[in-house]
Parts: C-alpha cells; structure tokens; sequence
C-alpha cells in the first residue's frame, strides 16, 4: 500500500492536514526545511507545488511562488531532487501538485519512473480534467503512486461519480468556485456541498481553496476528511522576515490548525 | 467542465434556431457592415509583375475595423440566449477587447476586459475607446503582462464567477467548444469570398493567404475551402527578428505539441515545459500558442505554414499604403509580405486571396517608433 493510501485508509481519528509548499521557494533550501517542520508540526500529507509559468488555477500567492521559484532556476529535475532530500527525513507522503506541460516537456512515462523512484506518492493535476487523464492514471498508480482528482462546487452528479472512481486513494474537493487564495468566506453553499460530497463519495477527501485559519479549516472538517492548506503559507512566507523566521511562524501556524482539526 | 458543458449543449441547441440566425445576420449586415468587399489590388499587382492576381477580403471595413466583430457578435447572442448578464474578455493588441466593449454597449450588458499592463501602455488608443464604450478594462500585472497572461486572467475570473459570466474568447484557442465557435462565427468570411469569387473572377482562387497568431481570420476565410483540394491555403506566423532569432511567435514552425489555456496543440515552450514568451511586432500574432485546428492541419498537410518576419511586415504596410491606399493592420501585413517576398512561386495568370483581417490605423504608433513613415 502507498503512504497515501494508508494515510487515506484512516486508521487515526483526526482529520487530515495537508500543507502545500512551493519548491524552490523562496529557496530550495528553506522549502526542505518547511517540509520537514511541516512534518514534524503534525502534518499528513505534503503538497509540493511544481512552479509553472502559467499557473491558471491559481491566486495571486501560488502565482507570485512559483514565478520566484522559476526565477530561482527551479524546474522538475531540482523538484525530484527535493523529494529525493526529503525522503531521507520524514515519512509523510509527498504529492506534487502542477500543471500537465512541464511532465509532458519531461516525457510522461520517464517522469513518472523518475518520481516512483525519487519516493513520490501522488499526483495532483489541476490541468489534467478526469475526462482526460485516464492513461496518466494508470501509469501512476502502475507506479505505486495515487492520483488525486479535483471536484468542485459546479460538478455534475455524473462527474463527482466519474472523478470518485478514478481518484486512487482521496478526492481533492475545491471549495469554492475560482482560485486558489486566502480570506474567502465560506457560505452555508459551502456547507451543503461539502455535505453532499461526504455523502456521495466512496473515498475519502480533502478540502482546499481558500483555507486560512484554523477557524476554516475546522468549520470545512465537519464534512471534509482534511484541509490543504497553500496560499496562507506563502503569505506567511513572504511576510517573514527573514528564512529562519518564516519556518519558525509556518510551524506554529501548522500547529494551531492542526490543534483545531 | 461544467461551465464547457453547458456552453456545448446551449451552442448547439442555439445555433439551429431559426431566430438566431435572423438576428445574426441582421446584425452582420446592419452593424458589422457585411458582406465585406472582395477587392482587386491593381497596382500591388503590378508592382509584383503583373501577377500573380492580388484580391483582398475587405476585413478591414467592418465596424471597429478588424474580423473580431464576427464573433463577437455571435457569442453576445449565445450569452444573451444563455442568460448571462456579465461578460469577459481578454485582449492583446486591444481589437478584441474593443469588438467585444462594442457589443456589449450594444446589447447594454456589463464588460469586464483583461488586458496586460504592459500592452495598456503599448496599446493607449484602444483601452480609451473600451473605457468610452463602457467596459472595465483591468490591468494585468501577473507573469510577462501580455496576452497569455490576460488570457489567465480571464479563464481565473470565469471559473470564479461562472454561473452569472459569460466568456467571450477572441481567437480559435482555449478548451472545446470555443475552437469550434469561433470557427463558425468567422467562416462567414469565407463563405462570402467563395461566393464573391465565383461571381467576380467565375472560378475559385489559386491560393488564400492569411496571417496566423491564434489563427481565427485564418481559419474563417479557409474553413469553406477545405475541401477544395486545388485550393492551397498558406498561413503566415509572425517570425519576429527572425525564425531562428528565438524571438518570433512562429509556434506552428518552431513550437512542439502542449498544453495551455485547455487546449492541446503547438506551443512555444523551453526544455522545462515553462512557456517562453513570444515576439512580434505586431502584438495581436504575440501568442504562444495557436488553435489547434491548425496544429490539425498542419499535420495533414492541408495547409502550408510560412512566415514573415518584423521588418518584412512594416515594409508590407507601407508598401500596401502606398500604393493601394489601404492602411493594413501589421497581423494582416505578414500574409501581404510573404507574397511579395514569394510572389515568383505563382504564375501571373493565377489569382491569389489575402485576408485583410483588419486596419492599421491602430498601429501607427509602432510604425512610427520603426523610423521613418515615408519613403
């Protein structure tokens, strides 16, 4: 069983958490330090975001990350590599989220081969509809690797049905209608979909999009089964100060959210 | 792919509808100013050699001066049968952007237009006429602030206000089924040269030329010819400072199969797969990335890729000018410099059919800042 699957499989009570860090930034350096403070925070699973010139889903924060990242020279070779660092520290799963032209770029089957082996566990592909991604994901879990579908607020009983049974191990459930961001607000809509979704979907889910305290993350874990968390830790990022503070204040963010799920 | 669902079943439902089609051409005909001549350039003609046979596609003459209306006009009535009341709208150069403030003000729907800061600036006249029209026309400040990434913008805006927004796409790109409209709603040029072909010159054209950048005139003027196989049909991509410079928006020749903006087909890109932002002079051809019913074609060998580069396009609109007294946009400029530059491939007798996809009026800016505007 992958580590996604096992996480997944729920064998401890709490609800999962899920934070999202941009590789590369604000440098590669610090971002294995995140992780692994992440980790050791209490969280789940972690996100590793591969930067992208042209990130369409989402916000300004995960825009602005991965613009510096690629500013930094970061691509999917200096991505493996932080997996490859990362493994040697911490057991969580890792799952890399981005977009379908760089692995193309790559060549698909030599990436994923590259990612079972640099010790990936998942995949989420925002760009990558389930209508499509059929092939993809056959040769990520022929890897031993789990693919996550997104299901938004707009999908049709037929697709969240669809995106249920081609999700591996967990569903990505977006919150909201847009982008990815922080200070939305989560309406009674919010509520019933999430709801509904609890209700419909075989597997278990995570919610993301919009998640920015620990007052949302706990109001979205009524029905979801964990919160990601990414442009609230990129805000923190680039508000801090200097490298060694922004692990300390993540860290603690992390641990407050995870004390509240 | 809720939003692309439901836009497919309306459109088809829509489309058929004897009442969309009255109100369509009606509009084509009263406000557009359809049809659009089909032109013999004389003395451009003589200037070659006395052959081959220059005719342009009069594209220029339709309100705000360029193709984009075409389909403007249609997807506002789609919006309109849909029921949405907000529109969008990404724009490079400003043309549509300013088709599409057009037919907002005309329909009294409000208009949100994305455009890259950077083209704002390079593009002053148009964002004042789209603000006169009515329409919010937004700054966007992210990635290289050009057209890729005002087309971001829109698609963000349109997946977080889906339900109320209606998303006019400007070219042949995107995901299904905005390919497939925007085809429709342009091949109206082309149903009307086959016709004024027929009746003015009594047979079908030796070749049409047309500019390609996401590639819309293109395939309007192409689509009614397709299967007219003595037909040849070349595209010209802008070549910038040259194929070869790295600096060109020539993706159907120098670009690999990709993804962006929900569509598969040829693409500029890097070894990372990170998109390298294209180049021309003129700023409607600065895409990277082109319909992917070209990158279709392409592979079939229906059409012949070519290209020209900056400095062969400002001496085509010059050239055009001059001797023709019609100012042509610099998009539609490429295709008019290629044939010169390749007018000894035809024989004289033969006739060949450039789309003026549009005016130059709105270039005169750059064409100044490339030195000289006489001779």
């Amino acid at each position: 069983m992958n580590r996604v699957a096992e996480v997944a499989a729920g064998t401890r009570p709490e609800k999962l958490l899920v934070p999202f860090f941009t590789v590369g930034y604000p440098d590669l350096k610090t971002t294995i330090a995140l992780a692994r403070s992440a980790a050791d925070a209490g969280a789940d699973i972690i996100e590793l975001g591969m930067p992208f010139s042209d990130p369409l889903a989402d916000g300004p924060q995960i825009q602005h990350s991965s613009q510096a990242a690629l500013d930094n020279g970061i691509g999917l070779r200096s991505v493996l590599d932080s997996v490859r660092k990362l493994r040697r520290h911490v057991s969580v799963p890792l799952v890399l989220m981005g977009y379908y032209n760089p692995l193309l770029a790559y060549g698909e089957d030599r990436f994923l081969k590259a990612a079972a082996t640099a010790g990936v566990d998942g995949f989420i592909i925002p760009d990558l509809p389930v209508e499509e991604g059929a092939g993809f994901k056959t040769k990520v879990e022929s890897g031993g690797m789990s693919s996550l579908f997104l299901v938004a607020p707009t999908s049709s009983p037929q697709r969240i049905r669809m995106i249920d049974k081609n999700s591996t191990d967990l569903v990505y459930a977006v919150t909201v209608t847009g982008v990815t961001g922080v200070g939305r607000s989560f309406s009674a809509d919010t509520d019933r979909y999430l709801r509904s979704l609890k209700k419909s979907l075989s597997k278990r889910f995570v919610a993301g999009f919009g998640v920015s305290s620990a007052e949302s993350a706990r109001r979205l874990t009524r029905y979801a089964d964990g919160v990601v968390i990414g442009s609230a830790l990129v805000k923190i990022i680039r508000e801090a100060s200097n490298r060694k503070g922004c692990v300390r204040q993540v860290s603690r963010f992390l641990g407050d959210i995870r004390r509240a799920l | 792919m809720y939003a692309l669902d439901e836009l497919t079943q309306c459109y088809r439902k829509i489309k058929r509808q004897a009442a969309f089609k009255k109100d369509l051409k009606e509009l084509l005909s009263t406000y557009v100013g359809r049809p659009s001549p089909l032109y013999f350039a004389a003395r451009l003609t003589e200037h070659l050699g006395g052959g081959p046979r220059v005719y342009f596609k009069r594209e220029d003459l339709n309100h705000t001066g360029a193709h984009k209306i075409n389909n403007t006009i249609g997807q506002i009535l789609l919006a309109r049968y849909m029921g949405k009341k907000r529109i969008i709208a990404e724009t490079g150069a400003g043309q549509h952007g300013l088709a599409t403030a057009t037919v907002c003000a005309r329909f009294g729907l409000e208009c949100v237009i994305y455009m890259g800061a950077e083209d704002i600036e390079r593009q002053a006249p148009n964002v004042d006429k789209m603000r006169l029209l009515g329409a919010r026309v937004i700054p966007v400040e992210s990635g290289s602030q050009t057209l890729k990434d005002a087309t971001s913008e829109a698609l963000r805006d349109w997946v977080t206000n889906v339900r109320s927004t209606f998303y006019i796409i400007g070219s042949v790109v995107g995901p299904h089924p905005y390919p497939m409209i925007v085809r429709d709603f342009q091949a109206v040029i082309g149903r009307e040269a086959k016709n004024q072909c027929l009746k003015q010159l009594k047979r079908l054209p030796h070749a049409i030329i047309a500019c390609v950048g996401g590639g819309s005139n293109a395939i309007g003027i192409w689509e009614p010819f397709l299967h007219e196989t003595k037909v040849k049909l070349i595209g010209v991509e802008a070549a910038g400072y040259g194929v070869n410079s790295g600096r060109h928006a020539a993706t159907l020749m120098k670009g690999r199969p990709g993804v962006l903006h929900g569509s598969y087909s040829f693409l500029i890109y890097d070894h990372d797969g990170q998109i390298v932002l294209p180049h021309s002079v003129s700023a409607g051809l600065d895409y990277p990335g082109v319909g992917p019913q070209h990158s279709h074609l392409k592979q079939s060998g229906r059409v012949t890729y070519e290209s020209a580069t900056d400095k062969q396009a400002v001496a085509a609109f010059k050239l055009t000018s001059r001797l023709e007294g019609i100012i042509p946009a610099l998009e539609s400029s490429h295709a008019i410099a290629w044939l010169v530059k390749h007018a000894g491939s035809f024989r004289k007798s033969q006739t060949v059919l450039i789309c003026l996809s549009g005016r130059g009026d709105k270039d005169m800016g750059i064409i100044s800042d490339w030195g000289r505007i006489a001779p």
